[in-house]
């Protein structure tokens, strides 16, 4: 005789893919609103959402407010982007990130290094201590902000992975995932999104592996989870949301240098002396202000890093 | 109130009026949205930005209504429209002023030898500039008056710089946009319709001319 024995499992029973990811949402914004951030177990939902307050932040003294400066709102920072991916206004990005998912996410470290690895984001937040740096950030198209960007000194993550001796230059490899990102189906670049410095640039003190601003994690539409920040350099220098980093002997080709190369060097330090191909780099507009201020060298960051480039031409390396 | 096709052809003049003011009113909406967003923080966090963007691209588009009245005149058979060309191009040129006196207060900060540089070294500045500077005899000539004194021939020669204006504002729009060029291209197109709308027709009224003037003379030909 056949017994018929009832499924252990009822279809009803079984949670739904939308359900699930429902789920998923609201422990996000359950944690972002801190209600469950100290419970355990749930460790690994600390610093994915949006919005994120991230813990264990020291500011860096050496890195304060500069003297005479105001800081940005944070509204300025999120509201007026550019990240290409995302579409090419200011306010697509905002509009066109908040898909983005963060989570999870990993950066593959290759190249000429002796320890190749691939981290995950989560890895990276511990990597180092976090610390906050307000820098002046200034873009190529002459506008410019105050940020108190979070991270750590690109140097650590080097150090980590042992650079051979052959490895002359760092090259960043950003997300490009259709899915994800509408600007991409227009070949306004060269997808994906490359940056790079030179290897003595990315060893520098004030070269920051960004993954927070404002106390918070980086919003998606600055480029979250990770992102580069040399104040020194048009911030279309720092690469975001970071997917590999590589290690070459040769100076890479990137996005920008690709798509214009009269228009864009592979330095592109804040030169006020060298300008656009099409517009003047001395003066910029500080957002939030009507004047506009005189651009300073290096961004102001000369004492710092002009050591790096004596007895460049810099109007033939710009 | 429903108003029958065919009466567009040859409305009242009220109706002709008030088409007017109807247009000048649409033509302010984009300074109004300027002048209250601005102190209601509508415009970014770049405002200034934003107003140059606004008013430059209010102008173009001006000019591009301004020239398609011609065409849609014929391609619609109303007449009257040719009324309102004059309105649609004094309000481009309202918006051109905007446009250079915020380049010139918010950009330049009336640095008047600076703004001489600038024109000099940057080409995108050259041909905006230009543009602006050719703007000025079609303003100054649209009085009724003043068309009188000039004459039909004199005046229409003068107004055809607008169709230099046209392609120098899309030159200047190019070559300012640092690489998405989707919005310069479609002005680019815009224009290119209508300017080629009128090689077409001045083409076969050309044609037209000559069959006229020396008939066919083979017998049953078509004319």
């Amino acid at each position: 005789m056949l017994i018929r024995r009832p499924t252990d499992i009822l279809p009803s029973e079984i949670t739904s893919h939308s359900q699930y990811n429902a789920r998923r949402e609201w422990l996000k914004a359950a944690c972002s609103m801190g209600l469950i951030a100290g419970l355990p177990g749930l460790s690994a939902c600390e610093a994915q959402a949006q919005g994120a307050k991230l813990a264990g932040v020291k500011p860096n003294a050496t890195y304060g407010l500069p003297e005479g400066e105001k800081l940005n709102k944070f509204d300025e920072l999120k509201s007026y982007c550019n990240f290409y991916e995302f579409g090419t206004d200011k306010t697509d990005p905002p509009a066109n990130a908040k898909s983005l998912k963060t989570r999870p996410w990993t950066v593959a470290v290759e190249g000429e290094v002796l320890k190749p690895k691939v981290f995950d984001i989560d890895e990276l937040f511990k990597l180092a201590p976090l610390e906050e740096r307000i820098y002046r950030f200034r873009c190529v198209e002459a506008w410019s902000m105050v940020v108190p960007w979070i991270g750590f000194p690109l140097s650590a993550l080097i150090n980590a992975v042992q650079p051979k001796g052959n490895a002359k230059f760092v090259e960043f490899v950003t997300l490009a995932d259709k899915a994800q990102m509408p600007g991409l189906r227009a070949g306004v670049l060269d997808w994906p999104y490359t940056e790079g410095l030179r290897m003595d640039e990315a060893m520098h003190p004030l070269t920051l592996v960004t993954l927070g601003a404002f106390g918070e994690v980086l919003p998606n539409q600055n480029g979250a989870p990770i992102r580069m920040i040399m104040p020194w350099k048009y911030g279309f220098k720092g690469g975001k949301s970071i997917v590999k980093i590589r290690f070459v002997e040769k100076e890479p080709r990137t996005a920008w240098v690709k798509a214009g190369p009269s228009e864009y060097g592979f330095y592109s330090n804040v030169n006020p002396t060298v300008d656009h191909a099409r517009w003047s780099q001395a003066t910029e507009r500080r957002l939030g202000e009507f004047g506009k201020r005189k651009s300073l060298m290096f961004n102001g960051y000369t004492d710092q890093v002009a050591s790096m480039y004596t007895g460049m031409d810099l109007k033939k390396f710009f | 109130m429903a108003i029958h096709l065919s009466s567009l052809r040859s409305p009242t003049q009220t109706f002709v009026q008030r088409t007017k003011w109807l247009l000048i009113l649409l033509g302010m909406l984009p300074l109004a949205r300027l002048a209250v967003g601005f102190p209601l923080s509508w415009l970014g966090a770049n405002p200034i930005e934003f107003i140059t963007r606004s008013t430059g691209t209010w102008t173009i588009a001006g000019i591009a209504i301004t020239l398609s009245i011609t065409p849609l005149r014929k391609l619609l058979n109303w007449p009257w429209l040719i009324r309102l060309r004059r309105t649609a191009g004094l309000l481009a040129f309202f918006y051109a002023c905007l446009h250079f006196t915020t380049y010139l207060w918010f950009d330049r900060f009336f640095d008047v030898d600076d703004v001489i540089k600038d024109i000099i070294k940057r080409p995108f500045i050259t041909v905006g500039f230009a543009a602006f500077v050719l703007l000025i005899p079609l303003a100054v000539t649209s009085k009724n008056s003043i068309i009188k004194k000039l004459g039909a021939r004199l005046w229409q020669r003068i107004h055809y710089l607008i169709y230099l204006i046209a392609v120098l504002a899309v030159i200047h729009y190019w070559w300012l946009v640092k690489k998405d060029i989707t919005q310069p291209v479609i002005y680019a197109s815009v224009f290119a319709v209508l300017l080629g709308l009128r090689v077409v027709w001045k083409m076969r009224s050309t044609r037209t001319r000559v069959k006229l003037a020396a008939p066919p003379v083979t017998k049953g030909s078509r004319s």
